[in-house]
């Protein structure tokens, strides 16, 4: 019981000013503690950037680079392998991609910078496996109406020369593209885009 | 507060707050000395806590031990100090609960009714010795290595049963992998076996009441509430002294960690920066500061029919005579404020030989002081180490105590 | 892949051979209670750092690695990335890269009898920067060891001299002294005089032979104080890799204490209130 002549005020007042920079004082302990978890530096080392030499890359092939331990296929359509990509609109699921995940500078028809050379993670947007590229026109197991693009073995999911996803397959939307960016002609740096994204 | 009414139908937490802080009545003279029980609790937390997220990148094997720790100090954010505040934090845990211990020997707090509080005490710290020996091991530089190889030989002593007992412990015929791998599960787990006996002592205390620096039984004078007259509440009194002592130990705590982790060699050893060398020992092995006295009085016993095992069992002897400590001190009183002379005389000794002793037990044994070797010193001050605890049950019935008041002084 | 592993591998192996071409001449010595040099090493001084770095790549990582550290740690000496790639990465590896030896550690074993240790922690093991000056200004010619060197301070060490032909070749002076059962009982300059001097007392009387003082014999491309400003500077460089994050740590350390000391005084005062009622 507190007696005459004590300065509850005073009490208080020191009380929760103590703790309250006692409370901040945690806070910053903790900051160490998440810290952390963040990525190491080896971490970040593996997860840099890639650069992809594309100049051996010849029309119609495909380059795969691994990024972020993800395989990432750099592909160099042939002139008509882009211009056929409008004509497929209508059997894809978002053939604007506009529930799919791309850099800004890929939301475009070719899902590109430059028409010709596709760049995306080759990974399944339905459940992780990676698709197998089927350049080829009309093979017998794809039916005659196939223009060329990707196939996933696991679940048959179908996609365009441009990453899009077919409409009536497993795989929700169109095949993700990777932060990236030319450093020449030649070299494309998968991983970052210069800005901030 | 219909919350707390829910979950007290259900756990006695307002009970056990009760009990246990908000009416729990410590004696209200509690001096400097009594801020060593809740620091060494800090302590435990700081290391559980910073040894859990060490655990989480640190590898348990000889190839990559070594690496992972300097992978830790270097390419993890913050690693250096999760580390720097572990390693301190061991070298601050013995320091505080070696004068937790030394509080309770001047004051008398192992003596009847509080001798389960010593014993589970002292197991407490026999778990810890153990845990910091593991712990040492882990960094897998060349004084873990070697330090861990000289402290498993001791057991290799013991007759008969000794090589096989060190290669069991080993799981291997040298320190190796398989030696890591089991420490550093065994590091892992003892802390939880610590907090959980920290627990058991804390219930132990709280059954029969803190003992004070004038040595009195607060509950022989209660008044008509059936409150000691001399007891405060725990909480906040003691809450809010023991943050003081919390803010004021930190400060000495994070200059060593942020200004000297090494401690000049005490805290982190130089040789710990070489990764272990099964093939290299280097010039002087020691173990770590907090084991040095004993490791001196190890080294005091010269070998006798061959054996080292004399020197073991000095060693463990040393330690395990504190258990018998309640029943050695026939003194009328607790405190060393109302003990005599020889009493007084004695715990100086005692003090100033385990330091002696922590010193002889650091440098070469073979090393001239005052015209005679380290371990010629080691012998005389084991001896009186000893002699303390040998020789109580005499000196403190001889002792001229003076009269104890029947309250607490200021 | 390859191609890069062969081209280090002919990279250590040229470092080994060069070591092992080292000119020898030169007397057997023994003994070493050698007082450390002062390496006056300041890690502000990033210029230091750096330097040391250039020569840390170009004389040492033939078969001493560091390979707990990055390349890019020393973008925290004020290099950028690009100058790291351009003047101290020569095998095409990346600024993230360990510092690692080009040296096979199965061939370091057969060339210097024993596993080239690696140097990111060298100071903490010696204890600072100034055993490492010292060691590096410590080498002579010494026919008698496999290499043609012997260090004062590391006697028989089993590195040869690679900071040569900047420091130029020296030889060593002795001293002679004479023991008697263990004790010193009398030095010498000259060798015969000695001799003589032993024969005479008997033998009880030992003879040891000890470096008094190294002499410059044949001079390197440096001068000696431009010599003792690259060992200097790896001394630093090497002091700065063995706890990159000290100078973050005391700079931390000070808001810490700060915190805590208002957080200390605090507290203190709430103690004070609240005890105020109990006499």
């Amino acid at each position: 019981m507190p007696e005459e002549g004590v300065n509850l005020q005073k009490r208080r007042f020191l009380t929760t000013t103590t703790a309250v920079v006692g409370a901040v004082g945690a806070g910053f302990a903790a900051v160490p503690f998440i810290a952390n978890w963040q990525p190491s530096q080896r971490a970040r080392a593996a997860g840099a950037p890639e650069e992809a030499d594309i100049s051996g890359l010849a029309a119609g092939g495909l380059l795969r680079v691994k990024w972020r331990g993800k395989v990432c296929w750099i592909v160099r359509r042939t002139p008509q392998q882009v211009s056929e990509l409008q004509a497929l609109d209508s059997q894809l699921a978002d053939p604007n991609s506009l529930a799919s995940r791309q850099p800004v500078y890929c939301t475009n028809p070719h899902r590109s910078i430059k028409p010709d050379y596709f760049v995306a993670i080759g990974i399944c947007t339905h459940l992780g496996c990676s698709p197998t590229f089927r350049p080829e026109v009309g093979p017998a197991d794809l039916g005659a109406d196939w223009q060329g693009g990707f196939y996933c073995p696991c679940h048959g999911s179908k996609f365009d020369m441009a990453g899009r996803v077919y409409a009536g397959v497993p795989a929700p939307t169109n095949l993700e593209i990777p932060p990236h960016r030319y450093l020449s002609d030649d070299v494309i740096l998968i991983g970052t885009d210069g800005g901030d994204a | 507060m219909s919350l707390i009414n829910w979950v007290d139908r259900r756990f006695p937490a307002t009970k056990v707050w009760n009990e246990h802080l908000a009416e729990y009545y410590a004696p209200k003279n509690f001096n400097f000395w009594y801020f060593f029980g809740s620091l060494a609790l800090l302590v435990l937390v700081n290391q559980i806590v910073t040894g859990v997220w060490l655990a989480m990148a640190y590898k348990p094997s000889a190839a990559e031990a070594f690496a992972s720790v300097e992978y830790i100090m270097r390419d993890m954010d913050y690693g250096w100090l999760i580390r720097y505040l572990h390693s301190t934090g061991a070298s601050a845990f013995f320091v505080v609960v070696y004068l937790h211990m030394f509080r309770g020997l001047i004051y008398g707090s192992y003596r009847e009714p509080r001798e389960l509080v010593w014993i589970i005490g002292l197991v407490i710290y026999l778990i810890m010795m153990a845990t910091a020996f593991f712990g040492y091991l882990l960094p897998w530089g060349q004084m873990s290595y070697w330090g861990a190889q000289v402290i498993v030989n001791l057991f290799a002593a013991v007759p008969f049963v000794g090589e096989d007992l060190s290669v069991w412990i080993r799981g291997d015929y040298v320190i190796s992998d398989a030696t890591l791998n089991r420490f550093f599960a065994l590091h892992f787990l003892l802390p939880f076996v610590l907090a959980a006996l920290v627990f058991i002592h804390i219930v132990a205390l709280h059954k029969v009441g803190s003992n004070n620096p004038d040595g009195i039984e607060i509950k022989q004078n209660k008044d008509e509430q059936g409150i000691p007259k001399d007891g405060i509440r725990f909480h906040p009194y003691y809450t809010v002294k023991d943050t003081v002592g919390v803010g004021v130990f930190l400060i000495f705590f994070t200059a060593v960690v942020f200004f000297w982790p090494d401690v000049g060699g005490l805290f982190l050893e130089a040789p710990n920066f070489e990764p272990a060398n099964p093939l290299k020992t280097p010039e002087h092995i020691a173990p770590v500061w907090y084991f040095t006295p004993f490791y001196a009085m190890l080294r005091a016993i010269p070998p006798m029919f061959g054996s080292q095992f004399p020197g073991v069992l000095v060693m463990f002897a040393s330690i395990l005579i504190l258990f018998a400590l309640p029943w050695l001190d026939r003194s009328p009183v607790k405190s060393i404020r109302y003990k005599g002379g020889i009493f007084k005389f004695a715990i100086t000794l005692f003090a100033i030989s385990f330091v002696i002793l922590g010193y002889l037990g650091m440098i070469p044994s073979t090393r001239v002081i005052l015209g005679l070797e380290a371990s010629f010193w080691a012998q005389i001050f084991t001896g009186l180490y000893f002699l303390f605890f040998i020789l109580m049950p005499w000196y403190s019935r001889l002792n001229q105590a003076q009269p104890v008041p029947e309250r607490v002084t200021a | 892949m390859n191609q890069k592993k062969l081209l280090n591998r002919l990279f250590a192996y040229t470092a080994a051979i060069l070591c092992y071409l080292m000119p020898a001449i030169g007397y057997t010595a023994g003994g070493s209670n050698v007082p450390l040099l002062n390496a006056q090493v300041n890690l502000d001084n990033q210029a230091a750092i750096q330097h040391g770095a250039k020569y840390f790549v170009n004389y040492c990582m033939g078969c001493h690695a560091a390979e707990y550290i990055r390349y890019q740690l020393l973008e925290n000496t004020g290099l950028t990335s690009q100058q790291i790639k351009d003047n101290l990465i020569f095998d095409n590896g990346k600024v993230s890269d360990l510092m690692k030896t080009a040296l096979p550690q199965q061939d370091a074993v057969t060339w210097f009898s024993g596993p080239v240790p690696d140097l990111t922690l060298t100071a903490r093991i010696r204890g600072g920067a100034d055993w490492i000056y010292t060691y590096l200004k410590g080498f002579y010619t010494d026919p008698g060891r496999p290499l043609g060197a012997n260090n004062t301070l590391y006697p028989n060490v089993g590195m040869p001299n690679v900071l040569w032909s900047l420091e130029g070749i020296k030889s060593p002076v002795y001293r002679y002294q004479v023991k008697h059962q263990g004790v010193l009982e009398r030095e010498f300059t000259d060798e015969a005089t000695a001799v003589a001097y032993v024969e005479q007392q008997g033998s009880e009387y030992k003879l040891e032979k000890v470096v008094d003082h190294l002499v410059v014999t044949q001079p390197g491309s440096l001068s000696e104080a431009e010599f003792d400003q690259v060992a200097r500077d790896i001394s630093a460089f090497l002091d700065y890799i063995a706890e990159p994050m000290k100078q973050e740590r005391q700079q931390l350390g000070w808001w810490v204490l700060l915190f805590l000391s208002v957080f200390s005084t605090l507290a203190y005062f709430m103690k004070k209130a609240w005890w105020e009622d109990i006499h």
